[in-house]
C-alpha cells in the first residue's frame, strides 16, 4: 500500500504513464534493444502527453506537482522492458531540467525547460571525466572568461543521452584554485564550434541509451549560459545528486519487482523432478526473501521521497536508498537468473536484460561506495 | 451540446479476483479499481462530440467514495463536471434497474442532447443499464455501437455489431448510446488535465439529495438477489501433440479429438 504517500491524481498519473508505456513502448522493446537506440519520437510523445512535466512549474508548461510525479514516470518507464528508455528520459526529465527549473534564470528556462518539458529539445547532465568520477573535484574541464564568453577545454565520460543531446550542462572548473567553490555548471548547446562527440560508448546495458564521450575544445558560450552562480557548481551537482538517487532507488526497487514476477512466472511453468520448481522449499524460500527486501526497500524509498517532498533534511537517508535499493534490485536480478537455470543465460530470455541493465544502478549517480561515505561521514566520522 | 457519459468504476482487468467467504461477492480490497473500458469510449466519444459541436461533458456515476478517481480521470480526459451518487443504502446491491432509475432521476433533473454508456460494465457484465434509461427516459437508444458519424448537428449515424455483420442506423437527438470496441480510441488524460481536473465541479449526492426512496433503488428494493459467486473451475492444462512429421501429428490430433474430446 502506498496510498499515504501517493494521491488520486498521481494514482491516475500512474494509470496513463503505465498505459503509454506497455502500448506504445514495450511493443518495440526488442526492436530497440537490436538497433542499440530508441527514435527520439519517444521524448516527444511523452512531451505531447504532457508526462514530463510533472515537477515543473506550470509556467513554463509543467504540471506544477512535486517529485511524486517523477516517481511515478520512472516506475512505469521499468515496464518498459528495455532499460536505456528510463535511462535516456531519466536523464533528462529527472536530472538536466531539475537542474534548469532550480538554477535557470527566466531566459534559460524558456530556452531549455519549455521545450525540455514539450520533448522538443532534450538535455544531457555532464560531470564525469575519463579521470574524475567519484571525485567530483577531480575534475580538469576548465572554463574561462574571455570578454562576453566563457571558453571551455576538456573532455567528459559515460554522458547519457550524449549523443543526442540538444543541449548539456557541463560541469567545469572556473576558479581551479579554490576547491569547492571553483566549480561552476555552463550550458553547451548542440552544435557549438569546438565541441564533439567523441564516440557512442558500447555497455553492458542500457543498450539503447547513447552513452557518450564528449571532448571541448575551445568551445565559446556566451557568458549567460552559466547556470545557477558562478563557484557554486559543485553544490548545485550535490543538491542535484538528490533526485537522482531517489529516481535511480526507486527505479531499481520497480524494476525488481517486475523481475520477481516474471521469474515466479516461470517457476510456476518450469518443471523439474515432477514438480514446478517455484514449489521446491528454496525457491519459495528465496522469493519470499526477494520480496522481503524488495519491500523493506520501496518503504524506505517511499518514506525518504516523503521526507524530500516536504523539505526535510534526508541526505542520509537518500544515500540509504541508493545503497538498499540499488543493490537489492542487483542481487535479486542475479538470484532471478539462477532461479531461470539455463535460460535465464539465454538472450531471448528477457531476465538477463534486466540483469545487465540493472547492473548501473550501485555505480551510476554515486557508487555504493561513497554512499555509504556520505552517511560515514554525516555520522561524524 | 448537452452530452452526458455514463461511468462505472469497476475492477482492473488485471486483478486476480478473490471470492469473499461467504461466497456472496467479491473480496474488494487489494483491487485496482479502473473506468470501465466501455465507459471509456463513452466518455472519449462525448469529448469528440463536443469537439465536434461545443457544449459540455458532464459525468454520471454510481459508487462508493473511490468511483471519484474514475470520475476525475474523465474529468483529466477533458470532461467539465461530475455528478456522482453515493449513499450506504447502494453497499451491496446488484440490481441495474434500481441503478437506472437514479441515473434517470439525475437525467430528468439536467439538460441532455445526447448520453453515452458502456454496452455494459465488466464486472457483472450485465448489459442492461444503458438500455432502461434509455427506456425510462423514454428516448431511442442505439447499442452496442461501434462507429458514429453526425449527419448534422441534431442527427447521428451510426454502426451496431450485430451477429454476422453490422446494421446502420440513423437517429435523431435526443439519443442514448452504449458504447462497444472499435468506436474510438480513449485519449489519455495528460498530465496538465489531471492537474486541472482537481478544480473541475464534482458534486456527491445521496439518495435523499435525489429524492429518491431507498426502499425502492437500494439494496433493499432490488428485484433481483445475488445467491453465490464462484470462480470458474481452473483450466485443465494443456496437451501437446508431439511427432517427427506435420502428418504424424495431424493424424494424432485428429484422434485425440475424436476419441478424447468427442468433437469430430
Ligand atoms: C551507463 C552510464 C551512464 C552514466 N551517465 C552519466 C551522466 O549522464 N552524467 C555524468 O556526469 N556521469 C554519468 N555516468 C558516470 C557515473 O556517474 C560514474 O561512473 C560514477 O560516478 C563512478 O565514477 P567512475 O566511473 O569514475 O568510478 P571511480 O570514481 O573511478 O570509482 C572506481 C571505484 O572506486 C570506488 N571509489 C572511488 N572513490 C572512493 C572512495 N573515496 N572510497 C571508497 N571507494 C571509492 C568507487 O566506488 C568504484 O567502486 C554514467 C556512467 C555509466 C556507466
Amino acid at each position: 500500500m502506498s496510498d499515504w504517500l501517493f494521491q488520486e491524481e498521481h494514482r491516475i498519473f500512474r494509470r496513463q504513464a503505465e498505459r503509454w508505456v506497455l502500448s506504445e513502448l514495450r511493443p518495440h522493446a526488442d526492436q530497440w534493444e537490436k538497433e542499440e537506440e530508441f527514435p527520439l519520437e519517444v521524448f516527444r510523445r511523452a512531451g505531447e502527453l504532457g508526462f514530463l512535466g510533472g515537477g515543473f512549474p506550470e509556467e513554463y508548461g509543467g504540471a506544477g506537482g512535486d517529485f511524486r510525479y517523477h516517481a511515478v514516470l520512472a516506475e512505469a518507464l521499468t515496464k518498459s522492458g528495455s532499460g536505456g528508455v528510463g535511462a535516456g528520459i531519466g536523464l533528462h526529465d529527472f536530472v538536466a531540467l531539475p537542474a534548469i527549473a532550480r538554477y535557470g534564470t527566466h531566459e534559460q528556462k524558456e530556452r531549455f525547460l519549455r521545450p525540455g518539458i514539450a520533448g522538443t529539445k532534450i538535455g544531457a547532465y555532464a560531470v564525469t571525466e575519463p579521470d574524475a568520477g567519484s571525485d567530483v573535484l577531480g575534475i580538469k574541464t576548465r572554463a574561462v572568461k574571455q570578454g562576453d564568453h566563457w571558453v571551455i577545454n576538456g573532455s567528459k565520460m559515460f554522458i547519457t543521452n550524449g549523443v543526442r543531446a540538444d543541449f548539456y550542462i557541463v560541469a567545469c572548473k572556473t576558479a581551479p584554485e579554490m576547491g569547492h567553490k571553483g566549480i561552476s555548471q555552463i550550458i553547451v548547446e548542440k552544435g557549438a564550434s569546438g565541441f564533439k562527440v567523441s564516440r557512442k560508448l558500447d555497455k553492458l546495458g542500457w543498450r539503447t541509451s547513447d552513452t557518450a564521450e564528449l571532448v571541448f575544445e575551445d568551445v565559446r558560450v556566451p557568458l549567460e549560459n552559466l547556470l545557477g552562480e558562478e563557484g557554486r557548481g559543485f553544490y548545485q551537482i550535490m543538491e542535484g545528486f538528490q533526485t537522482e538517487r531517489l529516481v535511480m532507488a526507486v527505479s531499481s526497487v520497480a524494476s525488481a519487482q517486475e523481475c520477481v514476477e516474471m521469474t515466479m512466472e516461470y517457476a510456476r511453468k518450469r518443471h523439474a523432478f515432477g514438480q514446478p520448481i517455484g514449489t521446491f522449499q528454496v525457491i519459495r524460500h528465496r522469493f519470499a526473501d526477494m520480496l522481503t527486501k524488495i519491500e523493506a526497500a520501496r518503504q524506505l524509498v517511499y518514506n525518504t521521497i516523503w521526507l524530500y517532498i516536504h523539505g526535510r533534511e534526508c541526505r542520509k537517508e537518500v544515500a540509504m536508498c541508493k545503497i538498499f535499493a540499488c543493490e537489492t534490485a542487483v542481487e535479486v536480478a542475479d538470484q532471478c537468473i539462477q532461479i531461470h537455470g539455463g535460460y535465464g543465460y539465454m538472450m531471448e530470455f528477457p531476465v538477463q536484460r534486466i540483469w545487465r541493465d540493472l547492473r548501473i544502478q550501485p555505480i551510476g549517480g554515486g557508487t555504493s561506495e561513497i554512499q555509504r561515505e556520505i552517511i560515514g561521514r554525516l555520522l561524524g566520522f | 451540446m448537452e452530452i452526458v457519459a455514463l461511468m462505472k468504476q469497476v475492477p482492473d482487468t488485471e486483478t486476480q479476483i478473490k471470492v469473499n467467504p461467504q461466497g456472496t461477492w467479491i473480496i474488494e480490497d487489494d483491487i485496482k479499481w479502473i473506468m470501465n473500458p466501455y465507459c471509456e469510449f463513452g466518455v472519449e466519444e462525448a469529448l469528440r462530440t463536443k469537439e465536434k459541436h461545443g457544449g459540455t461533458v458532464t459525468i454520471v456515476s454510481i459508487g462508493p467514495a473511490r468511483a471519484v478517481e474514475a470520475i476525475r480521470t474523465a474529468l483529466a480526459m477533458g470532461a467539465d463536471k461530475a455528478i456522482h451518487v453515493d449513499d450506504p443504502a447502494l453497499v451491496g446491491t446488484t440490481d441495474s434497474l434500481g441503478k437506472a432509475r437514479i441515473l434517470a432521476k439525475i437525467l430528468q433533473s439536467i439538460p441532455f442532447d445526447i448520453i453515452f454508456a458502456g454496452k455494459q460494465a465488466i464486472d457483472d457484465d450485465m448489459a442492461q443499464v444503458g438500455p432502461a434509461v434509455a427506456e425510462l427516459l423514454g428516448i431511442p437508444q442505439l447499442t452496442f455501437v461501434n462507429g458514429l458519424e453526425w449527419i448534422d448537428g441534431r442527427t447521428v449515424r451510426v454502426n451496431r455489431q450485430v451477429e454476422g455483420g453490422s446494421q446502420v442506423i440513423e437517429c435523431s437527438l435526443p439519443v442514448l448510446i452504449t458504447c462497444q470496441k472499435g468506436l474510438n480510441e480513449p485519449r489519455y488524460a495528460s498530465l496538465p488535465g489531471i492537474m486541472k481536473a482537481k478544480k473541475k465541479p464534482l458534486e456527491t449526492k445521496n439518495l435523499a439529495a435525489l429524492g429518491l426512496d431507498p426502499a425502492q433503488v437500494g439494496k433493499e428494493g432490488d428485484t433481483t438477489e445475488i445467491l453465490r459467486v464462484e470462480l470458474p473451475p481452473p483450466r485443465k492444462p494443456g496437451k501437446i501433440v508431439d511427432g517427427e512429421t506435420p502428418e504424424e501429428k495431424a493424424a494424432k490430433l485428429a484422434k485425440l479429438l475424436r476419441e478424447e474430446a468427442k468433437v469430430i
